[in-house]
């Protein structure tokens, strides 16, 4: 039964894999997205509140998720890698951190000019903002540790050991909003009384969310082709992988 | 004849603070770099002691942190240059014992220096006497899991080049949560407000970090000594 | 239409938004092509190298 698990530790299957589902997965993105942005922008109603404004909701919160779930996933194919020396698990790391980093940062420039309509300021210093930016830190320090080392090995399982290290503050970035006061607004969708949005606004911040998940899902395949290539570069499997 | 853990523990201990007293400029180097920092920022901001002490309690915990920074360098670099600590590794006490021996010696010789020197910098800084014990406090809580949260990104960073930048762009985001509870601690005995909650989350966050980073940092120093 | 373009007011906040996040998404795409090209000729290379010192 678990035999799929165990083939997910071959690189040759894992490049095979991810060449056949990235087309899939990039066409089922397309088609998540463009629902979301035309019933987004086109068909759901104004905010009482917020008027128009609010849209930027199927940007910002779809780039906020995918941020913290890819750094999420970085860590866990980290560890997997530490503990049972996959260097499968190296390679979706390193394909996941500049990913997860532009969508932190699209979730940190796309928040700023959502709160100059809504709280009168490009930035604050609350919680939720601050525990983000951390999270592009920390991406960048991975980044660079990985990068550090002439032995990409050794950079490898440096990188993999401080990616698990700043998951504690996956947790923070999450639950800010309910520890503290704080400007940022807290839980709409996933309450104990069921979502606070009405539909029409809903399902188009849903496609979207699905939509970011493929998008990732499908350009980690072509970012992962690329990092099991380089680690396996002595392989003879690779002399037959390259001419497809 | 074998030495138990505990004792190993205490010798390691001893040794480093040995050590350490017979170089004492690394000592001595980010003592001074806290108090020309902390004495930087009324002198470029000029401002009456009354409303510097607004800032203090920040830019105390600012300077601390980037001292602390400057003093980790020390912690394993030389060790590992004439290869004691690959000896120490070996020697069956555990890289994990090790590690914590050291880094606890550490600390007493620079964080705690730091929270000794604290009273003179706070006063400079308009910082009122009823706050000193909050600041002495909070300042060894936060000193104690900088040192342990360095130790492991000095096992990360050891040996290679542009170690210090590196050093620093990984323990500063992973010490910002430190830097606003200690900072939030001294600032509320400042204005008279309740110290309780902002001390029992840097006790948490203390006692977390020590129990953890140990393991972590000796995971480091295994990656990058091999 | 004009209302939709305008957005209630707020176009300069909400198009800057959604652009931004096409080029984002965007660079996903073509910087992960590039990545994988740049291995493909890595390892190429590698292999043309070992090649011919096997000769």
């Amino acid at each position: 039964m678990w035999t799929w698990f165990y083939k997910l530790a071959s690189p040759p299957y894992v490049f095979g894999v991810a060449a056949s589902f990235r087309p899939w997965l990039f066409g089922a993105a397309a088609l998540a997205i463009g629902y979301g942005l035309i019933a987004g922008l086109g068909f759901a109603p104004p905010d009482y509140q917020q008027g128009d404004a609010f849209r930027i909701i199927y940007v910002h919160v779809p780039a906020a998720i995918m941020s913290v779930t890819v750094y999420t996933v970085m860590a866990a194919a980290s560890a997997v890698a530490l503990i049972w020396r996959i260097k499968v698990g190296h390679a979706v790391a390193a394909a996941s951190a500049p990913i997860g980093a532009s969508l932190t940062l699209l979730a940190l420039v796309t928040g700023s000019l959502w709160g100059k309509p809504m709280w009168g300021t490009y930035w604050a210093w609350d919680p939720r903002l601050t525990s983000e930016l951390i999270l592009l830190f920390l991406y960048v320090g991975v980044m660079s540790l990985r990068s550090a080392f002439e032995d990409p090995a050794q950079g490898d399982r440096a990188a993999a050991l401080l990616a698990v290290v700043g998951v504690v503050n996956v947790p923070i970035v999450h639950f800010s909003v309910v520890w503290w006061n704080s400007l940022h607004q807290g839980a709409t969708i996933v309450t104990l009384e069921g979502p606070k949005m009405p539909g029409s606004m809903l399902w188009p911040l849903l496609s979207m969310w699905l939509g970011f998940m493929l998008f990732y899902g499908a350009v980690l395949c072509i970012r992962v082709q690329g990092e099991v290539l380089n680690r396996e570069r002595q392989s003879a499997w690779v002399r037959e992988a390259i001419k497809s | 004849m074998t030495v138990s853990a505990w004792q190993a523990f205490w010798l390691i201990v001893q040794r480093e603070m040995r050590l350490s007293f017979r170089r004492p400029e690394q000592l001595l180097q980010p003592l001074v770099f806290f108090l020309i920092v902390t004495t930087l920022f009324p002198l470029g901001l000029s401002l009456q002691l009354s409303l510097l002490r607004d800032i203090a309690p920040g830019v105390l915990w600012v300077a601390a942190l980037l001292s602390a920074l400057l003093s980790l360098d020390f912690l394993f670099k030389s060790d590992a240059d004439d290869g004691t600590l690959e000896q120490l590794a070996l020697s069956g006490h555990g890289l994990t014992l090790i590690v914590a021996a050291k880094t606890l010696a550490h600390w007493l010789v620079t964080g705690l220096a730091l929270v000794v020197v604290s009273p003179i910098v706070g006063t400079a800084l308009g910082i009122p006497i009823e706050a000193f014990a909050t600041m002495l406090l909070s300042l060894a809580l936060g000193t104690l899991t900088l040192s342990w949260l360095g130790a492991i990104g000095a096992g990360l960073t050891i040996g290679l080049r542009r170690g210090n930048v590196l050093l620093s762009l990984i323990v500063l985001p992973l010490a910002t949560p430190l830097l606003i509870f200690g900072a939030a601690a001294t600032e509320r005995a400042v204005s008279g407000t309740s110290v309780a909650g902002a001390l029992y989350f840097l006790a948490a966050l203390c006692v977390f970090t020590c129990t953890l980073a140990p393991f972590a940092a000796a995971a480091a120093l295994r990656i990058t000594m091999e | 239409m004009s209302s939709f373009w305008s957005m209630g007011g707020y176009a300069r906040y909400v198009w800057p938004c959604f652009g931004i996040t096409g080029v984002v998404l965007l660079w996903n795409l073509w910087a992960a092509r590039r990545s994988l090209n740049a291995a493909r000729l890595k390892v190429a290379r590698a292999l043309a190298m070992a090649a011919s010192e096997a000769q």
